[in-house]
Order: C-alpha cells, then structure tokens, then sequence
C-alpha cells in the first residue's frame, strides 16, 4: 500500500516534471518563433537572409531596458517605445544597406547582412559598454500554480506564448485578408509583375522590415523577461536560433515559422533536462539536419523546382 | 524634351497610323515620339514613331525578334527608354516608374502568362485594384468599418470583372489550377483592374486553338466597347490582328517598316517580304 502510494507519487512527479518542460519548451520556441517570423517574411519577400535580425531583437531589449530602468516609464510605454525604436531601424537598415543592393548578387547582400550585424553590435558595445545589465521581467517574477503547488507556471511563460497566439493570428490575418499582405504575397511570387500592376514593390520591402523589426523588439524584451542577462551579444544566439528554426519548418512560410520555433524550443528544454546541458545545441542543430536531409525545403517549405 | 506631366501642345502626329470615325475629333491617348533604346552597342528599337486614338484597337506585328515585346516594356517603363518621349493622354511619361505610369494609366499582360500562381483568382484581380483600395495598415488590423467597407466594394468589383469573361464561378480557385485559356483571360482581367486607358496585350492568342482565339477576338472588342480605352496588341495570328486591329505597326529590326489599315497592310510588299511571305511559308509562330 504505502509502495502503491510512493510509486504513484514518484510517477507523478515524473510526469509533472515532462509538463513542466514541455511548457517551458513551448515558451522557448514562442520566443525562437516570432523571431524566426521576421526572417521568414524578409526571405520571402526580398530573398535575403537579414543577419542582422538577431541583433535589432537586442537594440530592442536595451530600448526597453533603459526606458524601464533610466526613465522610470511604465511597462506599456516602454515596449512600444522599444518596437518604434526597432521598426525606424529595421526601416533605416533596410533603406541604408540592402536598398543599393537589390540588383546585385544574393551574395554580396549576405555579406552585408553579416557586416551590418557586427556594426550593430559594435555600436550597442560602445553606446552602453559590454558589461551584462540585468533585465528585469516586464510582466513580473509570479507564478501561477497547478496541481497543489506541484506544477507552477510563471506570468512570463504566459505572457510569451498569448503573445506568440496574437502575433501569428493578427499576421495570418495581415497577409491573407489586407491588401498589403496581398501585396506581400504577390511581391514574394513576382516581383515585376507586381510591379507592373501599380504595386510599389519597395515600399511593400520596406514593410516588410518594419514589421520584422518590430516583432524583433516584441520578441527581445521576451527573451531578456526570461534570460535576464543583456550584453550587445544578447541577440546573436537567438537570431542563430532562430534563423533554424524558419529554415526547419520551411523558409519563406509563416505557419511554418511558428512551427519550426515551437518545435526546436521543445526540443532543446527536452535535450536539456533529459541529456545533456552541454550538448544540447548540438542535439537542436543534429534535429535540423536530419530533418533538411529528408526534407531539403523544410517542414511545412513547398519544394521549389529549379528553373532552366 | 517635354515636362513631365505637362500637356504638351504638339503637331499633328504623321505617325497617327489610322484614326476611327468615333476618335477623329480627340488627341492621341498614347503616342511615341522618335523612341529608341539601345541595349549597350545593340539598337534594339530606333525612330519609333506611333500614335493610338482614345478608344482604338491597334495592332503592332512584326517578325520574331523585331522588338515588339520591347516596345511594350518602353510604353510599361520597365526599360528606360534612350532616345525620344512617350506621351500618355498628352503628357510626357518621362522619369516615371513603372507604379507611376500604371497609376497614370497604362496596363499589360505578358506573353508567357504571369499571374500570381498561389494566389486565389479573387486575389489576383483585386491585386490589380491595389490602387483603388483604398484603407491603411492600422485599419486592416484593427478591421475597422473602413476596411470592411472597401473590401467589400472590392470583392463586388471583382465580381463585376469576372463576369465579363464569364469567370464568376472560378472566383475561389488559385490561378495556378485554372485551364491555360482561363489563365489568360484571368491575366487581361487583372491588368483591367488597374483601370487603364491602354491596354497592352502581350500575344494574347499564344498557344489558343482557332474556336478559343474567335471567342478572344470577340473579348477583345468587348472590353473596348465596355470601358472604351485603347488596346494596344502583339499578335502572331493574323486572323486576330486582321480581324479586329483598325490600325497596325509593323516592325522589322528594330524599326517600323509600314504602318496603315488591315488592308493596306496586308498588301504592302515590303511587309508580305518581311514577314507574312515567311509566315505563309513555315506556317510556325513560336516566339522565344
């Protein structure tokens, strides 16, 4: 009777713990998923890889930060001020750097992506110097819990993931149903073509960045809630992070955006807890290239037929 | 040469190649002054002089390679052009986009289709309508009245267009799954969405069997008849461009050869040396 009672609770608590991790993982990937969505949209749309997406998530983090801790501004403002901030740089980065370069090879715009990234970092470590600020939670360190206090869910975890479910349904909604997100679409298809039916196919690019960026600012102030530690690097594992996860679910698709961030942040909490700490990226990064071997497009990405 | 968006009094064009009845008394809707572009040491289109009345249908041939597809690309301005002006309703075109002058009024269609492939047909023409919707970002999140008002407006519109070729019922379907006749009816239907006053068809009877090219003619004269704007046509057929062209244009390496009615085309003997003598004689008209 009482080894009934032991097994049953040490089963349980097994059981908690998974659900625990699962959530944990869920939140993760919430976070890895609006990232990965501004680099889902920019690839679709200007067929470029913006490397330096990862790093205006940590403008955003420093701009919240800041406006939070300097100026004493109340939580709202301050997140809408970090996602003004964003959206005029993913703007201006998009106008300044890869403007010029919409005519030359993908290549010579990769490396742009890469140079601009090192120039924002730099810049973060100059203006506000290396050292780690430590970021305090926008929503606040409570909890609420489950199960007689043995699973308890943090305000964070919920916070991210509503903001994850708004995000991709107002998105959904954005590039299915309004004529800017027709736009998109069509631009991502035709660009020329587009073009030649009265659309301004810059401006749709330049909208594209905005709201990017702007969720890049959502999804820093997020990651920093969770991981309290900013530095100018803040962003860059992430950004990586991220970058797989729109490759994983197929580059170029919202839902797989979501799909792809979801899966790889539950996969790294599992390999976390269940294997090991250290090896955990490499487990994330194994993942993503056993499922591009089976499927080179991505999960959700449409195989696209090489033209001759 | 001309300010751009001036009127600009000119004299009577020789180029006008033939004037309708109906158009006599009306200035030219588009006219190209001595165009020419130059593609490094290549002279693509040089002293190309043209001229289309209000509600004319026009008919530019020419033999594979004459550079018929590049003049549409100059009138379109996705090519600037080197040399000359193109005027549009008496304004000069110079400088402006290819958004710009399908804004101030000229819309095309390709010669290998190119709608949006993923698209549904509803959304293909109502890409057309950009322009004409009219709401801003925050009002198509928020979904204000606003935004339900012109969508709404929108999709009656749609509607409305559709069923000028009889295509209601394909409102739904992606426009990569429609039959290749649909396809390009769908095209020309998008580019009228734009609300032209030229249309520019880029060989709309390309890979047609002789009962669908009948029914495209017939189209054709509708769609002029309906929103009475000029169409301007690349065609191979010469059922098609004799049948309902009032004026042609024939080109040949880069420059106009004769211009004039049907008739006159049909019998000038630099034109049947040019082009319809071969025509007649490998009976292919497959352009790259």
């Amino acid at each position: 009777m009482l080894a009934a009672l032991l097994r049953f609770n040490f089963l349980g608590g097994l059981y908690m713990s998974f659900l625990s991790h699962l959530i944990s993982g869920v939140s993760l990937g919430s976070i890895y998923a609006i990232i990965a969505l501004g680099y889902t949209m920019v690839y679709g749309i200007a067929k470029m890889l913006n490397f330096a997406h990862g790093d205006v998530i940590m403008v955003g983090a420093y701009v919240c930060f800041f406006a939070v801790s300097r100026y004493d501004m109340p939580v709202i403002p301050s997140v809408l001020l970090a996602v003004a901030a964003c959206t005029a740089l993913g703007v201006f980065i998009e106008r300044l750097a890869y403007k010029p370069l919409r005519s030359a090879p993908s290549l010579a715009v990769l490396i742009t992506a890469i140079g601009m990234s090192y120039f924002l970092q730099n810049s973060a470590q100059l203006l506000w110097t290396s050292n780690p600020k430590v970021f305090s939670s926008v929503v606040g360190n409570g909890s609420v819990k489950f199960f007689d206090g043995r699973l308890s869910i943090s305000y964070n975890v919920i916070v991210t993931v509503l903001a994850c479910i708004i995000i991709m349904s107002v998105l959904t909604w954005f590039t299915g149903r309004t004529k800017m997100g027709k736009a998109m679409r069509a631009c991502s298809e035709d660009k020329d073509a587009a073009q030649l039916m009265g659309i301004n196919v810059n401006a749709t690019i330049s909208m594209t960045f905005a709201i990017g960026s702007a969720l890049a600012a959502v999804a820093g102030v997020l990651l920093c809630s969770v991981y309290p530690t900013l530095m100018p690097t803040t962003g860059s594992m992430p950004g990586i992070k991220a970058f797989t996860a729109a490759v994983f679910g197929g580059i170029g698709s919202i839902p797989g955006a979501l799909l792809g961030g979801t899966l790889l942040g539950v996969i790294e909490i599992f390999a976390k807890a269940y294997i090991s700490t250290q090896l955990s990226d490499a487990i994330v990064f194994l993942v993503l290239i056993i499922v591009l071997l089976v499927k080179p497009a991505g999960l959700l990405g449409k195989q696209v037929q090489e033209k001759v | 040469m001309f300010e751009r968006g001036q009127k600009t009094k000119l004299a009577p064009l020789p180029a006008t190649i033939f004037v309708p009845e109906r158009d006599v008394d009306k200035q030219p809707i588009l006219e190209a002054h001595n165009l020419g572009i130059d593609f490094g040491g290549l002279t693509a289109l040089d002293g190309f002089n043209f001229a289309v009345s209000p509600t004319e249908i026009a008919g530019l041939i020419g033999p594979n390679g004459a550079g018929k597809t590049t003049v549409f690309s100059l009138l379109s301005k996705v090519y600037q052009p080197t040399r000359g002006a193109i005027l549009l309703n008496g304004r000069d075109t110079m400088g402006m986009s290819t958004v710009q002058v399908n804004r101030a009024g000229i819309a095309r269609t390709f010669q290998n289709i190119r709608l949006f492939n993923n698209l549904t047909v509803e959304d293909n023409v109502k890409l057309g309508l950009h322009n004409h919707i009219k709401y801003g970002m925050l009002s198509g999140i928020l979904r204000t009245p606003n935004y339900w008002k012109q969508e709404k407006s929108a999709a009656m519109r749609v509607k409305e267009l559709l069923s000028i070729f009889n295509m209601e019922h394909m409102v739904g379907k992606r426009a990569g799954s429609l039959p290749y006749g649909a396809q390009r009816r769908l095209e020309i239907i998008r580019a009228l969405a734009t609300g032209p006053k030229v249309l520019l068809l880029d060989e709309p009877a390309a890979g047609m069997n002789p009962s669908e090219t009948d029914e495209l003619m017939e189209n054709i004269v509708k769609v002029r008849d309906t929103f009475q704007i000029a169409i301007v046509l690349i065609e191979h057929d010469m059922n098609l461009v004799m049948g309902i062209c009032e004026g042609i244009c024939v080109l040949n390496f880069g420059k106009i050869i004769a211009k004039g009615a049907p008739g006159d085309i049909q019998n000038n003997p630099l034109v049947i040396e040019a082009y319809l003598g071969r025509q007649k004689k490998d009976g292919q008209h497959a352009e790259s």
